[in-house]
């Protein structure tokens, strides 16, 4: 692996932020070079957040990037946005909860889950960004799921250590639902 | 084996760690004394860090009613021999542009942070360089400059911080460190080491005039003679740190046809197309200006010599692009790409602007080059090579004229 790039896309308060940052955390962790970058802009006040993570072996130039291997879209303005964005043979993660457009790449791979449903199972609606990484992860072993569940663990436990159960259970139901998934041809 | 309380015997653990966040924490640990601020984005962490960690440790913090006054604060602080951080983005940093002068006239030292945004005016809150002019050429009014680093990942941000305190006790002056947003915003992993420079003994600081003569700090001399003899000294300072603070950084400079000059973010950008451009034949290399005052001049004349063209890279409509010709004096063809109002270029727009430059630029040794009259060069220190290396020598032989085809 030489250098990834992930775009997480969605609602403010989906927990676009924090999924980034449990990929960073748990690259960093596996002793990888990693840089997370968020679209701070006036756009994260009720429009579409974003966040960029780049995983490399070796330092990192540009914390902008003209394609992203992978983006992550939670809600119908992200894919808009974003789906020109992936790269070719790239992934796209997409939120069938909330995004009823079809997906017009065909040179791109596509897991289409209802991640907020997902969430909602494993214990609360906001871990739908938690639900999309499993599924990234799945497809694209950035990190091991272990490492992202430890990155979890260092996060929430520290502020709500409540949460940590639901979270990892989202993990898993993404990474689940995405393993199982056939890939279109 | 069992883990004590001890040193881990290889490298510490990583923090991922935010750049706002960083570049405070690291102020802390460089013995900053007093912290005065006002809120802004994108540079908002940074004061908040502050807010939370300066009154843990029995140290200052104040957020002003405004920038003028979190500035003229520490003004005041800083007269007293305290070493006094503050910072701002910039809006904000134009608002302290008065004090600035004030503290390099009455050589004060002090470390100005400027998370740039978009600009002119309120402008935007996404990450910009348009701040360059404002602080490299001086900032406020009066015969004077400022030492500016320009950290290009928060690592870097972190070191440049106690570099940055101990430069402006070294040379009694205010010293700027010029952020972008991108960097303020962004996280990397950062092993979490500080220094904390000396201090150095009281000889000017209104301190304490106990038991001896009261002293002065002030930038009020009326009398024209005495103040153009201050303005001597000053100049003589900064010819100075000119000769012995220079930095800059390179990057596959042993044999570029087309050298990149940018900093900062730009320069993260413009590393990506190099590689880029690299693996796809063009050979390009990276000139990172670490001191944009004092700039680092003769590296880059010494390697314009030898390139076909210059390609300045900025987030901004071309700032630091003056004083890379200034540099350049004709030498090679200076081209420069950028982008404003909170906008980056991507590593794509850089390797297609590198194309088209080749496209248009001839070899150096079929390029009818100028040359200017000898005359003495004085040794260049670096960073990244340690310091007094040799960079070139003057060109030798008559002077003829400049070369007519410099692009903006």
């Amino acid at each position: 692996m030489t250098e990834r790039s992930t775009i997480f896309a969605g609602f403010g308060g989906q927990g676009i932020l924090f999924a980034g940052t449990v990929l960073a955390r748990a690259a960093m962790a596996e002793g990888r070079e990693v840089l997370w970058i968020p679209s701070y802009g006036p756009e994260m006040r009720g429009g579409t957040a974003s966040c960029t993570v780049i995983v490399a072996e070796e330092a990192i130039g540009s914390p902008v990037v003209d394609q992203a291997d992978a983006v992550v879209a939670l809600n119908p303005p992200s894919l808009a946005k974003f789906e020109p964005v992936v790269a070719a043979g790239g992934l796209l993660v997409i939120n069938r909860s909330l995004i009823e457009a079809e997906v017009r790449r065909n040179d791109v791979e596509a897991v289409e889950l209802p991640c907020t449903a997902l969430a909602r199972e494993a214990g609360d609606d906001r871990l739908v960004s938690v639900v999309a990484l499993g599924a990234l992860l799945a497809r694209r072993p950035l990190v091991s799921l272990a490492s992202a569940g430890a990155a979890i663990e260092a996060i929430v436990s520290a502020k709500r250590p409540q949460i940590l159960e639901a979270d990892l259970a989202a993990l898993r139901a993404g990474y689940e639902a995405a393993a199982v998934e056939t890939v279109p041809a | 084996m069992t883990t004590a309380a001890v040193a881990p015997a290889t490298m510490p653990e990583r923090v991922l760690w935010k750049g706002n966040e960083a570049i405070a924490e690291a102020a802390i640990q460089a013995g900053c004394d007093a912290y005065f601020g006002y809120p802004i984005t994108p540079q908002a962490e940074l004061l908040e860090w502050m807010a939370r960690r300066m009154p843990e440790l029995g140290r200052a913090f104040v957020q002003a009613e405004s920038e003028l006054g979190a500035i003229n604060m520490a003004l005041g602080a800083a007269a007293t021999g305290k070493r006094v951080l503050v910072s701002s983005s910039s809006p904000g940093i134009s608002l302290m542009a008065e004090a600035m002068s004030y503290m390099a006239g009455s050589e004060v030292p002090v470390v100005l942070v400027d998370v740039m945004r978009g600009g002119p005016g309120l402008g935007s809150i996404g990450p910009s360089q348009s701040d360059y002019l404002q602080l490299v050429k001086g900032h406020g009014h009066g015969d004077y400059r400022v030492p500016v680093l320009a950290p290009a990942s928060i690592a870097e941000a972190m070191a440049l911080v106690a570099d940055a305190f101990e430069l402006a006790e070294r040379y009694r002056t205010p010293v700027a460190i010029l952020a972008d947003g991108a960097l303020g915003q962004a996280m990397e992993p950062v092993v979490p080491e500080y220094r904390e420079p000396p201090r150095r003994p009281s000889t000017w600081q209104a301190d304490t005039a106990r038991g001896r003569a009261p002293r002065v700090v002030k930038s009020l001399i009326l009398r024209p003679e005495d103040l153009e003899a201050h303005n001597r000294d000053l100049q003589a300072k900064y010819r100075s740190i000119e000769e012995h603070e220079v930095r800059w950084a390179g990057e596959s400079l042993d044999d570029p046809e087309i050298l990149v000059v940018a900093y900062g973010t730009a320069a993260r950008v413009a590393r990506t197309a190099i590689a880029r451009a690299r693996a796809a034949g063009l050979r390009a290399g990276l000139l990172r200006p670490i001191t944009l005052w004092p700039f680092p001049t003769l590296a880059l004349r010494g390697l314009a010599r030898h390139v076909r063209a210059v390609l300045v890279v900025e987030l901004s409509a071309g700032q630091m692009l003056d004083d890379v010709r200034i540099a350049v004096e004709g030498l090679a063809p200076v081209a420069f790409h950028g982008r404003t109002g909170g906008m980056l270029p991507s590593p794509g727009d850089v390797v297609t602007e590198l194309r088209r430059l080749w496209s248009i630029t001839e070899p150096v040794n079929g390029r009818h080059r100028p040359q200017r009259g000898r005359r003495p060069v004085p040794t260049e220190p670096t960073l990244a090579t340690g310091h007094g290396e040799q960079l070139d020598e003057g060109v030798a032989a008559e002077d003829l004229p400049a070369l007519a085809e410099v692009w903006r």
